[in-house]
């Protein structure tokens, strides 16, 4: 049985934006990838999606003007060419999924509030960090009450790209501001770490929370392994490597993320989280778009 | 007479060794010591730097802001600094510490990653700032290396780049290397900041300015991570005996050790099997006093999980891994027994 599937486009033809293509083709059920969207004709990227079949312009966003059956885009540029990006999208009523820190759309992580914001013109993907840790912060959430998480994302400097490494600060706010959103504590504050040691490292993140009353460490542990079980379905190198310990009212956790492996080296589990995180949103809103079809709304 | 400056860290590097404490009081008292005996730069922050106040380094007994505006009151001459860490504060930070009479920005990353601070070296120098920037672990990479990441910051603004020895771990001729080519190819002064983990301290110290650093680092008693830093009212003695101008009055500076660090110091500063291990083994220096409380949870042996972590050529910053490396080795010390 085949199913209709719905026209998408990359925005971004980088790292990032291939491991999304590599990602949709080998699993989407709903999506085709239709256009890469690039801006230097000689670019890497661009000739990787045209050998796979995938059509692509060198014009930017506005090459898109060119494929008009594209239903949903994700862009992976950067912050401050998403706030150009956005409006042209909004325009053609094509849905934007952001993977870049413009937080202009709902922040989004699929464990915590997938279902939220189905019929958001854009969805934001927080960070990476965000997407690895905030999870656990929710899983603590959902037993007790949060008043403080704290997230320390230790990341292989040969997965940091420019864009990360020149908006640190943008990284480290953003996803604080994620911890009190979507992780639901009271307070939040983020920390990330580079570490150029060879081989590069796995991604490893240490979350701290601490709550308001007494700690049931039974009632958080099994949360937390609830949780990890349901972030597996998207990112299955997503692993539990040390408590929760209590240690008074403050509870210590602490993860490791391998990626897929699919465009993206394995040690990049941080790049991964987000991209699986990403591809899991599109799959969702175009699911969605394919039954509103069937139905003929 | 040929000049060097000299800064002061007591009050951010020292308050590893006092686990945060500093009162807006023991600031006043420190800073206004340090202001009289004429010290270049004061340095004011979370051991951590600016923001360090975490669960990861250590909650502190004040905040930042606090202690800056304390240090405000009673420093008149001297430059107060703040220490920054990119991944740990932000630009933010920054200017609230130029809002409480901050005049320095030390801005440090790990000796690989000179790039995460382009945007807090370039506005820091915007906003009149000067910035000295730190390349920590030092030691960890060759002299070829350390130049390159030097100039990284240069082209972003800095006006003294330091080679660090955060984890006391270097002798002599490794510290001559590194700030020696570095002041060869730079066009900014250059710095050096000691531990003394194997009791090189003063001496590291001398092969750096020997080599052309202007700019050095201490603290009163040595007051520091690890082992400690190189003790100012040493480095000002030695520096003075030898002919070099530091513009401190060494009297002033010998009291101000003696008379309002020492009694305020919670333990010995020495050179212990854990502290020597962390120079031995080339760990950051702050990693000791969370190497003890790991050991409290999962009782090892401390040397066993500082060599370890040496081994995982670990960066400053990441104190939580100590806590998994103490976990692993109970667990398989257990298992053998």
């Amino acid at each position: 049985m085949s199913e209709k599937k719905i026209d998408v486009a990359i925005i971004g033809p980088g790292n990032i934006g291939t491991d999304l293509l590599y990602k949709i083709k080998k699993r989407s059920k709903y999506m085709n990838v239709k256009a890469m969207v690039g801006i230097y004709e000689t670019s890497e990227g661009l000739k990787r999606a045209r050998d796979m079949g995938v059509g692509t312009t060198s014009k930017g966003i506005e090459g898109l003007q060119d494929f008009d059956s594209i239903r949903m885009a994700f862009d992976a540029t950067s912050a401050a060419a998403h706030v150009k990006h956005a409006e042209f999208l909004k325009e053609r009523g094509i849905v934007a999924i952001d993977l870049t820190p413009a937080s202009i759309g709902p922040y989004v992580c699929p464990v915590v509030n997938l279902d939220e914001h189905l019929d958001a013109p854009n969805i934001n993907l927080i960070t990476c960090g965000g997407q690895a840790t905030i999870p656990i912060v929710y899983a603590v959430s959902r037993v007790a009450k949060v008043s403080y998480g704290e997230i320390v994302a230790t990341i292989a400097s040969k997965s940091a790209g420019p864009g990360t490494r020149q908006n640190i600060d943008e990284f480290t706010q953003t996803t604080a501001k994620g911890i009190e959103v979507i992780g639901g504590a009271d307070r939040g504050k983020a920390i990330i770490i580079l570490n150029p040691a060879e081989p590069p490292i796995i991604m490893r993140n240490t979350i701290y929370t601490e709550i308001e009353d007494r700690v049931d460490l039974d009632k958080v542990k099994e949360s937390i392994e609830y949780v990890i079980s349901k972030i597996r379905e998207y990112v299955p190198g997503y692993r539990l490597r040390l408590g929760p310990i209590a240690d008074g009212n403050r509870i210590t956790t602490m993860i490791e993320v391998e990626g897929a492996g699919d465009f993206l080296p394995k040690y990049a589990g941080n790049l991964d989280v987000e991209t699986s995180a990403a591809v899991a949103i599109g799959e969702k809103v175009a699911e969605k778009l394919v039954e509103a079809d069937k139905v003929g709304v | 007479m040929k000049k060097i400056r000299i800064v002061d860290t007591t009050l951010r590097d020292g308050s590893h060794a006092v686990r945060h404490g500093y009162t807006a009081e023991d600031v006043r008292n420190i800073a206004k010591a340090l202001d009289e005996a004429g010290v270049y730069g004061i340095e004011i922050s979370h051991g951590d730097g600016l923001a360090g106040h975490s669960i990861q380094y250590g909650y502190a007994a004040t905040s930042d802001e606090v202690r800056l505006s304390a240090a405000k009151e009673v420093v008149k001459n001297s430059k107060i600094a703040v220490l920054l860490l990119p991944g740990i504060g932000t630009r933010v930070d920054i200017k609230m510490a130029i809002e409480h009479g901050a005049k320095i920005a030390r801005i440090a990353t790990h000796v690989t990653e000179a790039d995460i601070s382009e945007q807090h070296i370039c506005m820091s120098k915007d906003l009149g700032l000067e910035v000295i920037t730190f390349l920590m672990l030092a030691h960890m990479e060759k002299p070829e290396k350390v130049l390159e990441q030097a100039k990284l910051m240069q082209s972003y603004g800095a006006d003294v780049i330091y080679v660090v020895d955060s984890a006391g771990a270097m002798i002599p001729d490794d510290v001559r290397a590194r700030v020696g080519l570095l002041k060869e190819k730079l066009d900014v002064e250059v710095g050096f900041h000691a531990h003394n983990n194997l009791g090189l301290s003063i001496g590291n110290t001398l092969a750096a300015i020997e080599e052309g650093a202007t700019v050095v680092d201490g603290t009163l008693c040595g007051l520091g991570a690890g082992a400690g830093n190189a003790p100012v009212e040493v480095l000002v003695a030695v520096l003075d005996k030898i002919g070099y101008d530091t513009g401190v009055d060494l009297y002033k500076i010998m009291d101000a050790a003696e008379d309002i660090v020492r009694p305020r110091m919670t333990q010995p500063l020495v050179i212990d099997k854990s502290s020597l291990s962390l120079g031995y083994a080339g760990v950051y220096s702050s990693f000791l006093l969370h190497t003890f409380r790991a050991v409290e949870k999962y009782p090892v042996d401390p040397r066993d999980i500082l060599m370890e972590l040496g081994k995982r050529r670990v960066v400053g910053g990441q104190e939580d891994m100590i806590i998994d490396v103490a976990h692993e080795i109970y667990e398989k010390t257990r298992k053998q027994a």
